[in-house]
């Protein structure tokens, strides 16, 4: 049962440039270890030392930042779309 | 004995290159904003020339005079653009009577080609992009940054596409459709239509999204504020600045600028408390703040400051730190604080300011009345756009009005009228 990840330009050269890659769905945190396992070195750049979600980085479980729902924790069920999207905002 | 070098601009001035503000990694001048190491924001860094306050004194009426500090090429005065900046310091004396304060000034926007100070950042968007080989003008907004885009991408004689959300303003939104770009109206928050266009900046290799791949460039115009501040104050910084945050990009710019000016010895080394004014419905930063936070949690807006409403601010934590570095502070007001502020810019000076003004003035209120800002001492507030573009948030505070027939007397029955009503109040 598994789920899509899109993946920003910048985190192309671990996917070998693929833009969407699929995981097992389970939680957010489940969710990257799949990918680090699959794409080595990729849960380093989302995450930081701490294991904790980077500032910068912007991760959404379908429409909704994870900030807002339940974070790393937040359930991904099968057929749902994750993207990871470098922060910006402003206009 | 060595001899002076004098330093050459490049087509992007005397930036010398961009640095990631979180972990210091360097990068070469290109349409990067993100760095790859740890996704934190990218900042132009420069190598600048010395400069002098007649040098610039003897530069256009413009942002440009100030080309020399910006991302931007020499002769950028003379490609096609909507020249915007030099806009009005108004000294505001009846509305520091008001306040009970000494010295107030409203540096005011609506001054501006597309009458917000939106047109700064886009114009040096607009010069960077176009030395980086990009064919579109692009944007996602809440408004003023819509209309900029579109009349700076007419005026250089390019294909502008702006997103925003369904559920702006109907004068933000003809606004922009006036010139003839591309517009596209997203069911969604801000937030939403933002995330969507940074997903389509991956996918669009010629695509300037002016806020997004292009974004150090852009968050550059913004200093062009602080700059002109100063000048006009005389080459010296005020004491104390109240500044609305939306991204917080504005802010962290003037500071920047301020600081700039000081390096350069173009003014005085002086201190200038910033401070942070923010929307109750949409208060992410000033929230941080209140608990001695570094770290800004995401909210869901709900506001009438619509330009001001990003739920998830990128530039918040940078924010904090100026504002803690200069002994300032970040605070919000309700809306019905908002449109009351609005009201009272209007009467006591003539200016129309949009929603975000009305934050701006209503926390200047707030902090005079907690003693965080010190009535006696030189403010400066940023009126950062113009009233008529936000016209849906005073439409309920302004009495109604029932028409006469056209004769003196019914005239003369109005005023008895409006006497008794006021007598009565």
């Amino acid at each position: 049962m598994s789920v899509s990840v899109r993946i920003p330009t910048i985190l192309r050269s671990y996917t070998g440039g693929a833009a969407e890659v699929s995981a097992e769905a389970g939680t957010l945190r489940e969710v990257i270890a799949a990918l680090n396992a699959e794409f080595p070195g990729i849960s380093g750049k989302i995450l930081d030392d701490a294991g904790k979600l980077r500032r910068f980085v912007n991760v959404y479980v379908g429409d909704e930042d994870v900030r807002l729902a339940q974070g790393l924790d937040t359930p991904v069920q099968p057929g749902v779309q994750v993207s990871v999207i470098p922060a910006v905002a402003g206009g | 004995m060595s001899t002076p070098v004098t330093k050459i601009p490049s087509r992007f001035g005397y930036a010398s290159g961009l640095a990631c503000r979180e972990c210091g990694q360097n990068y070469d001048l290109g349409a990067q904003h993100a760095c790859s190491e740890c996704f934190g924001p990218l900042e132009v860094g420069y190598d600048l020339a010395p400069l002098t306050r007649e040098k610039i004194e003897a530069g256009p009426q413009n942002i440009w005079r100030y080309a020399s500090l910006l991302p931007v090429p020499p002769d950028v005065a003379a490609t096609p653009n909507t020249e915007p900046g030099c806009t009005r310091l108004v000294r505001a004396d009846n509305l520091a009577r008001a306040l009970g304060m000494r010295a107030l000034w409203v540096k005011d926007e609506r001054g501006n080609p597309t009458h917000s100070f939106k047109d700064r950042v886009v114009a040096v968007a607009l010069a960077a992009a176009v030395e980086m080989g990009f064919k579109v003008l692009a944007c996602p907004s809440t408004g003023n940054l819509a209309n900029a885009v579109a009349a700076a991408a007419a005026r250089a004689g390019i294909r502008s596409v702006v997103l925003i959300p369904a559920d702006l303003e109907q004068q933000k939104i003809l606004g922009t459709a006036v010139y003839g770009g591309t517009l596209v109206t997203v069911d969604g928050s801000y937030d939403d239509v933002n995330r969507l266009a940074s997903e389509l900046a991956d996918t669009r290799d010629d695509w300037a999204f002016v806020n997004v791949n292009v974004r150090p460039y852009y968050a550059e115009g913004s200093k062009t504020i602080g700059y002109e501040i100063a000048e006009q104050l005389g080459w010296r910084l005020p004491s104390q600045v109240v500044v609305p945050v939306a991204s917080g990009a504005q802010l962290v710019k003037i500071d920047k600028a301020f600081r700039e000016l000081s390096a350069l010895g173009l003014v005085a080394d002086a201190d200038c408390r910033v401070f942070g004014a923010q929307a109750t419905g949409c208060a992410p930063v000033a929230a941080a703040f209140r608990a001695g936070q570094d770290v800004v949690q995401p909210v869901r807006p709900a506001t009438i400051a619509k330009s001001l409403a990003i739920g998830n601010p990128a530039d918040g934590p940078y924010v904090l730190d100026v504002v803690r570095r200069t002994g300032g502070a970040v605070a919000d007001v309700t809306d019905e604080q908002i449109v009351d502020a609005i009201l009272l810019l209007a009467a006591t000076e003539g200016i129309f300011g949009e929603t975000a003004a009305g934050v701006t003035l209503a926390v200047l209120r707030k902090l005079l009345a907690s003693g965080q800002l010190d009535p006696a001492a030189e403010t400066v507030i940023i009126n950062s756009g113009d009233g008529l573009k936000t016209l849906d948030a005073v439409a309920s505070a302004v009495p109604a009005v029932t028409p006469i027939r056209a004769s003196l007397q019914a005239f003369a029955e109005l005023e008895s009228l409006r006497a008794a009503t006021a007598g009565a109040a």
